[in-house]
């Protein structure tokens, strides 16, 4: 079932949580809506299923105006973040609600909707627990139920909100390769909403990046990941670090001195340059590339982040390296983007500290030992 | 689950003070006078007892007493689900002031309840007076011991079902709706079993009360012997009478009777408890 949302605008209270979304859905893709709390995600999935009314616009099923028509009639599978499973129900009776609330002349006997619900409880792998009240399950068990009872009704569109948000990493990771398996056997339209942007870009066949109630930017993993069309995208997808630059005759600027980078679409001026940290290389001499003088340094994984303070304005900006790397604190160090993007005005404000990470990371606490303690704690930690 | 653990460490102390206290105040406040009531009802010899509990006069007061009790316990359940919908799903203008209005029937003396009920419920008051041309009338019937009965029950099942309403997850009802259930199904299958323990609950704490109520009651009742008589009322006749042995005999029957239906409910939770598996 193809998805298309036209011109959707949705309002709470006269404030625009939904402003002119317009998003072509094709008939059996995976897509993710990724954006930060109050991007209006949630909002857009609620419309499509029809818990919230729209303002303006419409929403379309094929060729069927799904926009007037109530949640019951939309015939879609919904799956909520806190599972909102029917606790006083055994996971059977669960599972096999929407069959059994439907009217009589379409309703399937009790035996054959004992069938289908034994056959869904097969495919999300929950064999044997028919009986069962949710009370008595795991969080992942409730989602996999939850899944089960959306899928049981046979929707036009599968539509997840969080599905893995109340659940832990591991259990996490597990779910979203079987929610894969399940979509690609199913075949189900699937639109599912995060704020994980390692869940969408794995899962999903297309990321809708959105922000404050409108899409930044719709496409493939590789896409939103190497080709950010925004600021916001570049700094929300990703780690990334930024840099005030200045644009003129078609050369970007660092205060005095020409970065070598020619950016000819830029109007001159105030300009922001953005670039992957670890996707660089550390040159000896400065011609053309970003010097700087080494303030911190962590470890995270099998990288090393190096915080780097850039010019006279001391801008700090973050480059990954090789764990092995033993660039010390107070080192200066030069490195080029190997890929980066410029963007018109200021975007980070004057000090764009590492904030474009999506998740906290570890504190940006510098390591404090002196130099020789390092270089032993590195020879034994590996 | 409810095993004993009076020697085993736990992270939860004070078990055995606690514990220790809360008997010996149950036995204090509530078992030591009940077994008085009891012991005292044995100063009647068999006949005499028998006599007592098996009077027509005593028998009709029984059959109102419950009775009445019952239906007005019952009718507050249905009202008091509907109040309690209303005061936690929507929100309008005065809800608190509602929502303090509720308690009222537990605020106020009985005695004041029952005197301005009777005064608008007889042929001339203001809702007697919209009866009486069809010649219905409410004060001194069992009609009038009901709509008292009501009233001080009230509280009992808003207060219980109001704060299991508002944990209820809209989600839930959302959920069934995607799946294509209309409005009434889904209150009926979805939002109406988890509320049981507490309608149950409710149910017998306006029940026990209505049992149990005297001062609203006498001045609507209008204390017709066999007709608008009820139990409490007998008992103080009897101690009027300086006839302590049988007024003890009244209440104990009472006592039995009212401790039967709690037990039956209680059970019945208990089974609706892991039915529903809240356990």
């Amino acid at each position: 079932m193809e998805l298309s949302i036209r011109n959707v605008r949705k309002e709470f209270d006269r404030f625009p949580a939904l402003d002119d979304v317009s998003l072509d859905i094709r008939s059996g893709e995976l897509i993710a809506l990724l954006g930060p709390s109050g991007s209006g995600k949630t909002t857009l999935l609620r419309l499509i299923a029809g818990l919230e009314f729209l303002t303006s616009g419409a929403i379309l099923f094929g060729d069927d105006d799904a926009s007037r028509k109530s949640v019951q009639e939309r015939n879609v599978g919904f799956v909520f973040q806190h599972y909102a499973l029917f606790r006083h129900m055994t996971v059977a009776d669960n599972i096999g609600f929407g069959l059994k609330v439907r009217p009589a002349a379409s309703r399937p006997s009790s035996a054959e909707i004992r069938r289908r619900a034994v056959e869904l409880l097969d495919l999300v792998q929950l064999s044997g627990l028919a009986n069962r009240y949710p009370s008595q399950l795991s969080g992942g068990q409730r989602q996999r139920v939850a899944l089960a009872r959306a899928l049981a009704i046979e929707p036009r569109v599968l539509l997840l909100d969080e599905p893995f948000g109340a659940l832990d990493a591991q259990v996490r990771r597990e779910l979203r390769r079987w929610l894969r398996e399940i979509h690609d056997t199913t075949g189900h339209t699937t639109v599912f909403v995060t704020h994980d942007q390692e869940e969408a870009l794995e899962l999903a066949d297309r990321v809708v990046v959105m922000s404050q109630g409108q899409i930044e930017q719709v496409g493939t993993a590789d896409e939103v990941y190497d080709s950010p069309v925004s600021p916001f995208v570049y700094g929300f997808i990703g780690d990334s670090s930024a840099l005030p630059v200045r644009a003129e005759y078609g050369q970007l600027w660092l205060a005095d001195r020409a970065l070598g980078f020619s950016e000819s679409a830029l109007a001159d001026g105030p300009a922001t340059l953005y670039f992957r940290p670890h996707d660089i290389e550390l040159t000896d001499g400065c011609g053309g590339c970003i010097a700087g003088v080494v303030v911190a340094s962590r470890r995270v994984a099998g990288t090393r982040r190096l915080e780097i303070e850039v010019g006279g304005d001391r801008h700090r900006v973050e480059i990954e390296l090789p764990a092995g790397h033993t660039a010390g604190i107070g080192s200066r160090v030069a490195f080029r983007p190997k890929r980066w993007k410029a963007f018109a005005g200021r975007q980070e404000g004057d000090t764009p500290a590492p904030q474009t990470e999506p998740e906290p990371g570890p504190a940006l606490e510098p390591l404090r030992q002196p130099f020789g303690a390092r270089e032993i704690m590195l020879a034994t930690g590996t | 689950m409810a095993r004993f653990r009076f020697r085993q460490p736990s992270i939860v102390p004070g078990f055995g003070l606690t514990f220790g206290f809360t008997v010996f105040y149950l036995s204090l406040i509530v078992l030591i006078p009940i077994a008085g009531l009891f012991i005292k009802t044995f100063e009647l010899d068999w006949a005499s007892f028998q006599r007592i509990v098996t009077g027509p006069r005593f028998l009709a007061a029984l059959r109102l007493s419950f009775g009445a009790s019952l239906l007005a316990a019952l009718f507050n359940v249905v009202v008091g689900v509907l109040i309690a919908w209303v005061l936690v799903r929507y929100r309008f203008f005065a809800r608190k002031l509602l929502d303090a209005i509720i308690d009222l029937p537990f605020a106020l003396p009985t005695a004041v309840a029952g005197i301005a009920l009777t005064s608008l419920y007889v042929p001339s008051g203001w809702i007697g007076q919209l009866f009486s041309p069809y010649g219905i009338t409410i004060a001194y019937t069992p009609v009038g011991i009901w709509i008292a009965l009501v009233f001080i029950g009230l509280p009992f099942v808003v207060r219980t079902v109001q704060p299991v309403l508002e944990d209820f997850n809209r989600e839930v009802e959302e959920a069934a709706a995607t799946l294509g259930a209309p409005r009434r199904t889904t209150i009926l299958r979805v939002v109406a079993p988890p509320l049981i323990p507490a309608v149950l609950t409710g149910f017998s704490l306006a029940f026990a009360r209505a049992v149990g109520e005297y001062g609203s009651v006498i001045f609507i009742a209008g204390n017709i012997p066999r007709q608008t008589e009820i139990l409490p009322l007998l008992i103080v006749f009897r101690l009027e009478e300086r006839e302590y042995a049988a007024a003890a005999a009244i209440a104990a029957v009472m006592l039995s009777v009212s401790f039967l239906i709690l037990l039956t409910i209680n059970l019945i939770q208990v089974w609706s408890d892991r039915r529903f598996g809240n356990g």
